[in-house]
């Protein structure tokens, strides 16, 4: 289980948990960051924001958001 | 297929007034039958535009009671019914996490339109269900209006509407909304629903099955205490995911043994909020399995490809300072001559004409009329076009998408001082005119964010502020003018980071909204919707802050004759004097001090009173250039640079022209905010004033 901040681009992770604050974590469960829930990172440079794909939608995080929501990266299947 | 993206007229606008009341049943009883319908759908869905072209120029814009928030309420008729619209604030869920999503649920659950019509954005079909699984568990009926269908198409998403209609049970109705398609065939399903020729058998949504019991364990306790008019299930399913409004109600409504048992299952259920979320996508999984059909992953999508260069860190920033140069450049090239024609021909027009009128009127009628009333309405029209230019840019961008990446590539920097991205593009507009500044704001969805950028709006040196300081610099420091209106630009903008950096920490504890944005799908502009909300903006602005305008212009205007009829000796002039000594700290005597408060009918009017007050000693005989050359020497002759430099400094940070001072109060909506605001920048002007006079007398200026 690794942050979604730790993720490169195009890497995909299946969202495991969620740290932070009851209203932190209800405004991203619900955008779709809930248990199981595929996430596709788009744009990682390794600092400032970074961009995601969940459930068809591009997310802007900040680095310090994207950080509290824990994945398990899925292996790419080909 | 259905056939369902009808292009006949249904929907023709009437010209009946809506009351600001938005229960909205009453009042069109006269013909035929009346319904109300709420208009609900996340942000970035189109939903602005199926309200517009429902509704036309027929529209009621307002405030919701007690809040800053925009409401719209709008009619339509439909084969004799007529339909009252309101347009709830757009939110992803139905939380009591910010106020827009307490307005959209407390106005379904108090008022009971007849029906909700949800609008959804095809292209993100999963996430856009979420807001339906909430709006089913309350008691209106829905409709679904399943939008931008040929922006799904376009991604390689398919959906089959009667497929998703059969599985949730509710009307599903397919639209082009920015092309006019599907949305009489919306009207027309709303109206069969509310007359019952429409099956309506929702499945709602479950909770997930570790969570059964304790569901059904606070729906027993609580059952029984929850007050009219919230539904019983909805209120435990809140309760369960830790819903502060909801917690807050029942605790005020259950009994306290009842309420400790309740408040002990909710603790130990503390991580349900999640499992609630999931429990929703779970079902909505099951509705859109058998109607949607997405593309096979690593198709490059336009968005994609866009994305590549306006999210990059370097590219994103270059395209952004671009697009911001072309908008700057329209309003030079097009903004100030408009600008100067207005106030030549329109201004000076009716000064000519009142002139005339009033020619056997006693002198102080005349002085009223011309210099304080027309003076006064002047200003609000020269104002028109650069807010028009600007309202049109912020506008433009936004619909088009590309706002969210202005927002995304500025955080970082904007983080520095606990703002959020979108902060950005209203700050940098004020460095044209600080009133679009304050109306743009609206893009910030945090209130708090929002605030702090209302307050730290005034910083940033707008053109008339640059136009004394482009006037003054050269008398005082000759060839070096330009270093020094360069260091002046700077010293704002240092003065506006520390100030954000304070106020940040002191009024809001440090804390920041957190970044989470949504980035949209890139789409052509909608110039209707852009238009239409160009045309309220500045409509609402002449309406409201206008009045302040023209109030406040007469006042000054007033006072700066009273009582012997000219500027050295009038009550002004006391005020100004009654300043001297916290001028005498920045080396400035009460005549600055009174070309500092005529500055706050606008800011060129600095200069126009340094000329009545040091100009006109006599010699004033050689039109304008020599009373110009003139006005320069006397004040060489009063003034150290030091203390011109003082006077620059606080001229920078000062209270903004009264036009500003409305807008804020517009925004805010609170005199509170508005008095401190001016309180404030009162105070960072003089404090930075005294500063840099003492600094510069110290290095021997």
């Amino acid at each position: 289980m690794v942050p979604l901040s730790k993720l490169d681009a195009g890497e995909v992770g299946i969202v495991q948990e969620l740290d932070g604050g009851r209203g932190f974590v209800g405004r991203l469960a619900a955008l779709g960051f809930t248990r199981d829930a595929e996430v596709a990172m788009v744009q990682n440079f390794g600092r400032g924001p970074l961009i995601v794909t969940v459930r068809d939608t591009r997310i802007a995080l900040g680095r310090g958001e994207a950080g509290k929501i824990q994945v398990a990266k899925k292996r790419p299947s080909r | 297929m259905k056939s369902a993206l009808l292009l006949t007229s249904c929907h023709d606008q009437t010209t009946t007034v809506v009351s600001s009341s938005i229960r909205g049943h009453g009042d069109a009883q006269l013909s035929g039958k009346a319904i109300t319908v709420a208009l609900a759908g996340q942000p970035n869905v189109g939903k602005s535009t199926v309200f517009n072209v429902l509704t036309g120029l027929n529209q009621h814009v307002g405030n919701w009671p007690g809040k800053t928030i925009q409401q719209k309420v709008g009619t339509c008729r439909c084969n004799g019914t007529t339909i009252t619209i309101v347009d709830l604030p757009g939110t992803y869920s139905l939380s009591a996490n910010s106020p827009e999503e307490l307005i959209a649920r407390e106005y379904i659950i108090r008022e009971r339109p007849d029906v909700v019509a949800v609008i959804i954005n095809a292209a993100a079909l999963e996430r856009n269900l979420y807001l339906l699984a909430e709006l089913l568990a309350l008691s209106s009926p829905v409709v679904v209006g399943l939008n931008m269908v040929d922006v799904a198409n376009h991604e390689g998403i398919k959906i089959e509407p009667e497929v998703l209609e059969a599985a949730l049970g509710v009307p599903v109705v397919p639209m082009v909304a920015t092309k006019n398609r599907g949305i009489d065939d919306l009207v027309a399903t709303i109206t069969r629903l509310v007359a019952g020729d429409v099956p309506y058998e929702p499945k709602v949504p479950e909770i997930r099955p570790d969570h059964k019991d304790v569901l059904a364990e606070l729906y027993n306790l609580c059952g029984a205490h929850v007050p009219e008019p919230y539904p019983p299930d909805w209120v435990a399913i809140k309760l369960l995911e830790g819903d502060t409004e909801i917690t807050r109600v029942m605790q005020d409504h259950l009994p306290d043994d009842v309420w400790q048992r309740v408040y002990a299952i909710l603790h130990a259920h503390e991580d349900a909020v999640v499992d609630v979320a999931g429990g929703r996508y779970e079902w909505i999984g099951r509705m859109t399995r058998a109607a949607l059909v997405r593309p096979s992953i690593g198709q490059v999508t336009v968005t994609d490809r866009l994305d590549r260069v306006a999210t990059h860190p370097l590219w994103g920033l270059l395209l952004l300072s671009g697009m911001l140069g072309v908008v700057f450049w329209i309003t030079y090239a097009v903004g100030a001559p408009l600008q100067a024609w207005l106030d030549s021909y329109i201004v000076g027009g009716l000064s000519g004409l009142v002139d005339n009128l009033l020619a056997n009127a006693p002198l102080w009628l005349w002085g009223l009329v011309i210099d304080g009333v027309i003076g006064g309405a002047g200003m609000v029209i020269t104002f028109l076009p650069i807010l028009v230019i600007f309202f049109t840019a912020m506008g433009l961008l936004e619909d088009m998408g590309y706002m969210a990446r202005a927002a995304y590539v500025m955080d970082r920097f904007m983080h520095l001082m606990g703002l959020h991205g979108k902060s950005f593009l209203p700050l940098f507009v004020g460095f044209g005119c600080n009133v679009p500044s304050v109306v743009g704001t609206r893009i910030i969805e945090s209130r708090r964010a929002r605030l702090l950028t209302i307050l730290l709006a005034p910083l940033v040196p707008c053109t008339a502020r640059m136009a004394v300081v482009a006037y003054l610099t050269p008398i005082f420091f000759a060839t070096a003018a330009p270093w020094v209106a360069w260091g002046l630009i700077l010293l704002s903008l240092l003065v506006l980071a520390v100030s954000g950096v304070v106020l940040n920490k002191v009024l809001f504890k440090g804390e920041r909204a957190a970044f989470i944005m949504e980035l949209p799908l890139y789409h052509v502009p909608n110039w209707r919707t852009i238009g239409l909300s160009v045309w309220q903006r500045t409509a609402e602005f002449l309406k409201k802050a206008g009045t302040l305008i023209l109030v406040v212009s007469v006042i000054v205007w007033v006072l700066s004759v009273l009582p012997y009829g000219e500027v050295e000796s009038s009550l002004l002039a006391g005020v100004g004097r009654s300043l001297a000594p916290v001028g005498a700290l920045m080396g400035l005597d009460w005549r600055m001090m009174v070309a500092l408060l005529t500055s706050f009918i606008a800011k060129e009017n600095a200069i126009a009173s340094l000329g009545i007050l040091f100009g006109s000693t006599g010699l004033s005989a050689g039109g304008a250039a020599q009373e110009e050359a003139q006005l320069a020497v006397s004040l060489k002759g009063a003034f150290t640079p030091a203390a011109g430099l003082g006077f620059l400094a606080v001229q920078m940070l000062f209270i903004p022209c009264v036009a500003t001072v409305a807008a804020i109060k517009q925004e805010t909506d609170s005199w509170k905010w508005t008095a401190f605001s001016v309180g404030l920048l009162l105070l960072i002007s003089f404090v930075v004033g005294i500063a840099v006079y003492q600094l510069a007398r110290l290095v021997g200026l």
